[in-house]
């Protein structure tokens, strides 16, 4: 941007001016002084709040701390990690986690681009109804557990109700072992679909008109334009979408909390729900710091895969 | 299909020829849309509408099998119940939101006056390894919350800030700097550098350039910023719940879900406690409905 560079190159004329001429050497030193002081406060409030804390996370789980208990903290080596990649729960939390994932994230992304793909071909009301899509992202995922809690009830809960009315069966939404881990998919499709209709929107809108013309000259099917055109201009963009839910998937937590809290049994257990249990109901700190970093290293590898995939677009 | 010749190259002539069968192609396939995009929107809006329509419901209507869409009793009880305790005085509820309100608004603050100057730092000076301190700054606000929560608990603990405002503006505010620093980097970008150069020359100090010229345009963008900010904290559960447990400093979702703690659950009030809870957040959001696409993906993405 605007580096010091050009400044001494303007030298002469500050001179001309009335002002004082600055010798370049020390206006250099305070522009740098200022990026400093205007970044270092930022900077040190993320070391102590994310950083610091991760670290400390590190070190614990090198030992067998525990939060109650209190007292001595003594040194395990890589015991608590070897013990959770080998532990049998762990790899069904995984399963479960993987499952929900993939299976939310895939639902989300193709409602979300079906929506904004018929969004994107009305002239009229498109503001209006790009809105009222919209809703349901901006709600806290705890108002949106609990409302889907009393939803989906299998006793009062107005889904099984309007199920009844068209003469179909009950289901057992939140306390089925299979239905539940469903439910959960359900409704962080129902929250999370406006995101990826929001960005493939974005994508959509920002097609240049030529392409489609040009296209439509030489008589292009509309499936052959969508597939051609539209797709791979859109793509980068809803891959960035894809990326960042899936990142936010995994770190999910409020809403398995509130809507079945890991139930009936561990079906709806996900990676983020055992680390809490496993901290704050086992208090084995250590252990669940061990847990907390390989999920860190997960959530790393992914973002690493996010932040890339958005210079590639930043770049094009 | 009959509509993909367009009819920037159907010429009068051929138009006059098929234009019934074309017409009515366009036509069917156009109503069939509307037709799927307002059933898509009746079921995102369904829970909300339902939602809305359960706080103002008499209890009985609540829990009636069929459930009742429309002939019910209208009552505007729960709502009372949000801010009154059932023996006169403030409800805990009604606490619980002035806690999020000031919360969420000290933390917002915070945000912005340490992310503003730092964004405009990121975009204005050559800073080493600028792209990486970026990328590092973005990727803490992708770190499971969960997981973050057990030590700074321990720090907490240790320092004294578990159960107090002042601990939970703290991370609220952590987690919104990198949001405000990527959001307000795009913002600053758009404000051409020339004009400070242009202040430079005629004799103010860089800083004074920023503050006289800059700032004033960066306004508008520093309100939509804050105004996520803003939600993000309002609706954040996680470290609420972990870090608080007294009445007189949890905010409003983790109030919201101890509704349900109990052996029965008053739906009713739990409904009016949500609408209560989300309608300022709805009504910042369509504010700043323009920069959504920014803000939902934390300033990473910008159209």
């Amino acid at each position: 941007m605007s580096d010091s560079a050009p400044l001494t190159s303007d030298q002469p004329g500050q001179v001309a001016s009335a002002t004082p001429p600055a010798p370049g050497r020390s206006r250099r030193l305070s522009d740098r002084g200022l990026a400093v002081a205007f970044t270092s406060p930022a900077l040190l409030l993320l070391l102590a709040m994310s950083v610091f804390p991760l670290l400390w996370a590190l070190y614990l789980s090198f030992t067998d701390y525990s939060a109650t208990r209190g007292g001595q903290a003594d040194f395990v080596g890589f015991g608590n990690y070897t013990a959770i990649l080998a532990s049998e729960q762990v790899h069904l939390r995984a399963l479960t986690t993987l499952i929900y994932v993939v299976g939310a994230v895939t639902l989300q992304t193709v409602l979300g681009f079906a929506i904004a793909y018929l969004i994107s071909r009305r002239t009229h009301g498109r503001g209006l109804l790009t809105t009222l899509f919209l809703v349901p992202m901006m709600l806290s995922p705890v108002v949106v557990g609990l409302f889907w809690r009393f939803m989906l009830d299998a006793q009062f809960g107005v889904i099984n109700s309007m199920l009844g009315s068209l003469g179909l069966g009950q289901v057992e939404w939140l306390t089925g072992q299979r239905t539940a881990l469903i439910s959960l998919i359900l409704v962080d499709t129902w929250q999370w679909t406006p995101f990826i209709m929001l960005i493939a929107l974005a994508g959509l809108t920002a097609v240049p008109k030529y392409l489609y013309e040009a296209a439509s000259i030489d008589r292009a099917s509309e499936w052959f334009r969508f597939r051609t055109i539209t797709l791979p201009l859109v793509w980068p963009l809803l891959l960035i979408a894809v990326l960042f839910r899936a990142i936010e998937a995994f770190r999910l937590f409020d809403l398995v909390y509130i809507l079945t809290s890991g139930g009936p049994g561990v079906s709806t257990e996900t990676l983020s729900f055992h680390v809490y249990k496993v901290a704050f109901l086992g208090f084995n700190t250590g252990t669940a710091s061990a847990y907390g970093i390989l999920m860190v290293l997960v959530v790393i590898v992914l973002t690493q895969l996010y932040l890339r995939y958005l210079n590639k677009l930043k770049e094009d | 299909m009959a509509v993909s010749v367009d009819e920037a190259v159907s010429t009068r002539p051929a138009r006059d020829r098929t234009p019934l069968a074309r017409r009515f192609g366009g036509r069917g396939r156009s109503v069939l849309e509307v037709a799927l995009l307002t059933v898509l929107a009746v079921v995102m809006l369904f829970p909300v509408l339902w939602m809305i329509e359960t706080s103002i419901k008499e209890n009985r209507d609540v829990y009636a099998i069929p459930a009742k869409f429309f002939d019910f009793q209208v009552t505007l009880d729960h709502f009372k119940d949000v801010f009154v305790a059932s023996g006169g005085g403030r409800s805990t509820l009604s606490a619980a939101f002035l806690n999020s309100v000031v919360v969420a608004g000290a933390s917002t603050a915070l945000a912005t006056v340490l992310g503003v100057p730092a964004a405009w730092a990121y975009s204005r000076f050559a800073v080493k390894a600028k792209k990486d301190q970026l990328f590092f700054i973005l990727s803490t606000r992708f770190m499971p919350p969960v997981v973050v929560v057990i030590p700074i608990f321990l720090m907490y603990r240790q320092v004294g800030l578990i159960d107090t405002k002042l601990g939970l503006i703290l991370i609220y505010a952590a987690f919104n700097v990198p949001f405000t620093i990527w959001m307000m980097k795009g913002f600053v970008d758009e404000v051409p550098a020339e004009y400070e150069d242009a202040a430079m020359l005629d004799g103010y100090t860089r800083l004074q350039a920023f503050w006289r010229f800059t700032l004033p345009l960066l306004l508008p963008g520093i309100a939509a910023t804050a105004v996520f900010a803003l939600i993000f904290s309002w609706n954040e559960f996680v470290f609420a719940i972990f870090l608080t447990s007294s009445d007189s400093v949890r905010t409003a979702p983790p109030a919201i879900a101890g509704l349900i703690g109990g052996t029965t659950v008053d739906w009713g009030l739990v409904a009016a406690a949500s609408v209560v809870f989300a309608l300022p957040v709805l009504v910042f959001a369509y504010l700043v409905r323009k920069h959504l696409v920014a803000g939902v993906t934390l300033g990473a993405v910008r159209r």
